[in-house]
């Protein structure tokens, strides 16, 4: 995997730290072809891989990767599913049953196992949860997906609920069907990790905060270098910067200091701020760091 | 350990149960709804004990704490059931649709030394508790208006057929949204003496109320506006705003910010390195949010929880949100609802006077109340 992973957040109105600054940086993206710019700069830099949401408008850049497919030949998409509020606002508006039947228009199968004639009425979820990871990779025919991510919100609910068969039955589904890697984003790392030990997950994906203040790296700091030591899974940092709390020098010198680390996921709104990173990440990632 | 039953499995009672599982204090002993198909899928894959009906868990689940998470309707009944049964109780906001019932069960739970808290988690989110000390300290000196606002994008067509698309459910915008601003501005200015100028506003909906707007007036005249739409597709989430202006500055919170403003007479002015200084300070939530052990959605999610299971362990009864705190809101929400039928309004016409001086718009009231002027005035002659 690359070092350096592009994420998407700065392109929707996403912002940690501050809902003025989320505003206007969807102000400033409110058209495609910006975000394109943005993304053509990453790639111009080396930075090939897009960590992103399964957002409707990413469904419009994938369009404009496939129809380019020489200029994009190396572009490759980390999918991060599900985009949580579409499924929460639509919880809200219809009920839970109402929101599933909403995402899985055409398979009928909540209907069946109303009329108790399906595995749905055996309580099995396996069917239901495959269906919506494919549809949620519909976007994604025919790109390359090396890695597919659950979202906090889900992975996170899921570790909360004690629901394991639920992670296991992703991992497996995304190795299964599209022979990619399955990752879990969180922000209980160290809980998560333990759990997907127990249930037999061999070295997942994981990426959680990382950052030199602590921030949304619940169970503590200490905790957290424990597992990174013990180095039982791949890591990728998010929130480096702790939502731009960190100066940017001081972040990338910590994070690339600690063990066990194999990719940084960062936003970047300009090609100047991508260009800063990467050499930032160039300065400080010794070997030793990524091995 | 502390046993725990929930019952309401709508998106704050799976929330809720994540959080509960992710405390190692609790133990969850029961869970309650009335979709069984929900009831099963959990069972059959987390163990979890389920139950169809509140009684039967309450009866067999041997449950110290309930939390309650179900459309607001229900809450008034299911929070006596387990007042009788003499288990600690936390309740989803708005604690209960009638003052009256939320009066009689905050003096019924208080009579049996009961634990009780109501989900108003924006108390314990890091920038309003900022806010909150800034005002204890008397930061901005008199606080004379309040801008409190909440914006979100819940109902943005017509259709939806859930709960609270039903005003006798406890749906619509004022009880669902504008709770919570109005939760804070009782966390910061107390009781309100009365609103005036409420409008109730349809916007999508068919029976209930998409927009809030409404003067609630406080003591020596400070007043509070409150604008709040969950028919806001331009917000991403839920966003609440509070905006303060006092004599001695001004505040802005929302849940990743606090923008203050100090004037030179402001007794947290200082020179301190991270203090507060006159002119324009900024704090963001990496700053004032204190970390949890486990986060799903926000840590004040899990704070609230914790400060509940805490409260339980150690038989504490005063707390944040309690059902007394909570029931100052629901009245308020009454308040206003009584206000908006009125619907008085100026009008704008023929029988409006044409000759009122614009130096004839004089204001109501004085940041000096005139009885603390005489007062003033007493002492001063008692002092001579």
């Amino acid at each position: 995997m690359d070092r350096l992973l592009f994420g998407d957040n700065q392109f929707f109105g996403v912002n940690h730290m501050s809902e003025e600054k989320a505003r206007a940086q969807q102000m400033k993206f409110t058209d495609t072809s910006a975000i394109m710019a943005v993304i053509d700069a990453a790639y111009d830099n080396g930075i090939s891989s897009f960590m992103c949401t399964t957002h409707d408008r990413v469904a419009e850049i994938c369009e404009i990767a496939r129809s380019d497919s020489d200029r994009y030949r190396d572009l490759t998409f980390l999918p991060c599913m599900p985009y949580a509020h579409k499924y929460a606002n639509a919880v809200t508006e219809q009920g839970m049953l109402g929101a599933l039947k909403q995402f899985t228009p055409d398979s009928g199968i909540l209907d069946a196992a109303i009329r108790g004639s399906t595995s749905l009425a055996r309580k099995d979820i396996d069917g239901l949860v495959t269906l919506l990871i494919d549809s949620e990779m519909k976007m994604f025919n025919g790109l390359h997906t090396p890695v597919i991510w659950l979202q906090n919100v889900v992975t996170d609910l899921m570790l909360g609920l004690g629901f394991d068969h639920a992670l296991r039955l992703f991992a497996d589904h995304v190795r299964d069907k599209y022979g990619a890697e399955p990752g879990f984003i969180t922000m209980n790392l160290p809980m998560l990790v333990d759990r997907l030990e127990r249930l037999g997950v061999d070295n997942p994906l994981v990426c959680a905060n990382i950052n030199k203040i602590g921030f949304r790296m619940s169970g503590g700091m200490e905790a957290y270098r424990k597992a990174l030591e013990q180095h039982r899974f791949r890591t990728v940092a998010m929130s480096v910067f702790a939502s731009g709390a960190i100066p940017p020098d001081e972040a990338i010198e910590w994070i690339c200091g600690q063990p066990g680390i194999e990719a940084i996921v960062f936003g970047a709104s300009s090609r100047s701020n991508i260009v800063s990173t990467r050499s930032l990440v160039e300065k400080y990632w010794t070997s030793a760091a990524a091995e | 350990m502390i046993r725990v039953g929930l019952v309401g499995l709508g998106k704050m009672g799976i929330s809720h149960q994540a959080v509960l599982g992710g405390n190692p204090g609790v133990e969850l002993a029961g869970i309650c709804d009335s979709n069984s198909y929900l009831l099963g899928v959990l069972h059959k894959y987390t163990g979890v004990a389920t139950f169809s009906r509140l009684d039967d868990m309450l009866d067999s689940a041997k449950i110290d704490a309930l939390v309650i998470a179900t459309p607001s309707r229900l809450h008034a009944p299911m929070v006596r059931a387990a007042i009788d049964r003499g288990v600690h109780i936390f309740c989803e906001k708005p604690f209960c649709l009638s003052t009256k019932d939320g009066q009689e069960l905050a003096a019924a739970a208080a009579k049996k030394d009961l634990i009780t808290q109501v989900g108003y988690h924006n108390r314990f989110v890091g920038t309003f508790l900022e806010v909150k000390r800034l005002l204890a300290s008397n930061a901005i000196g008199d606080v004379t208006h309040v801008l409190a606002e909440a914006y979100g994008p819940v109902v943005l067509r017509p259709s939806g057929d859930t709960w609270r698309s039903k005003g006798l459910e406890g749906g619509g915008c004022l009880y669902d949204y504008a709770a919570h601003p109005i939760n804070l501005v009782n966390w910061y200015l107390g009781e309100p003496r009365g609103a005036g100028g409420t409008v109730l506003n349809r916007v999508f909906s068919a029976e209930i109320d998409d927009e809030v707007s409404s003067t609630l007036y406080f003591d020596r005249g400070t007043t509070a506006q409150l604008s709040v739409s969950w028919s806001d597709e331009s917000v991403r989430k839920m966003t609440t705003r509070l905006t303060l202006w006092g004599t001695q500055g001004r505040i802005f919170a929302d849940r990743q910010e606090c923008h203050v403003y100090l004037r030179d007479g402001s007794p947290m002015r200082s020179h301190a390195p991270g203090q507060y200084r006159v002119g324009w300070n900024t704090k963001y939530t990496t700053e004032l949010t204190q970390p949890v052990d486990f986060y799903l959605r926000g840590e004040e999610y899990t704070a609230e929880l914790d400060h509940f299971v805490t409260r339980c362990e150690k038989g504490e009864v005063d707390g944040e949100n309690s059902f007394a705190s909570a029931v100052v809101t629901d009245r308020t929400l009454e308040t206003m609802i009584v206000d908006s039928r009125h619907a008085a309004m100026t009008p704008y016409d023929k029988t409006t006077p044409v000759d009122v001086q614009a130096e004839s718009a004089r204001p109501a009231t004085h940041r000096v109340g005139r009885t603390r002027r005489i007062r003033q005035i007493a002492n001063r002659l008692i002092r001579r």
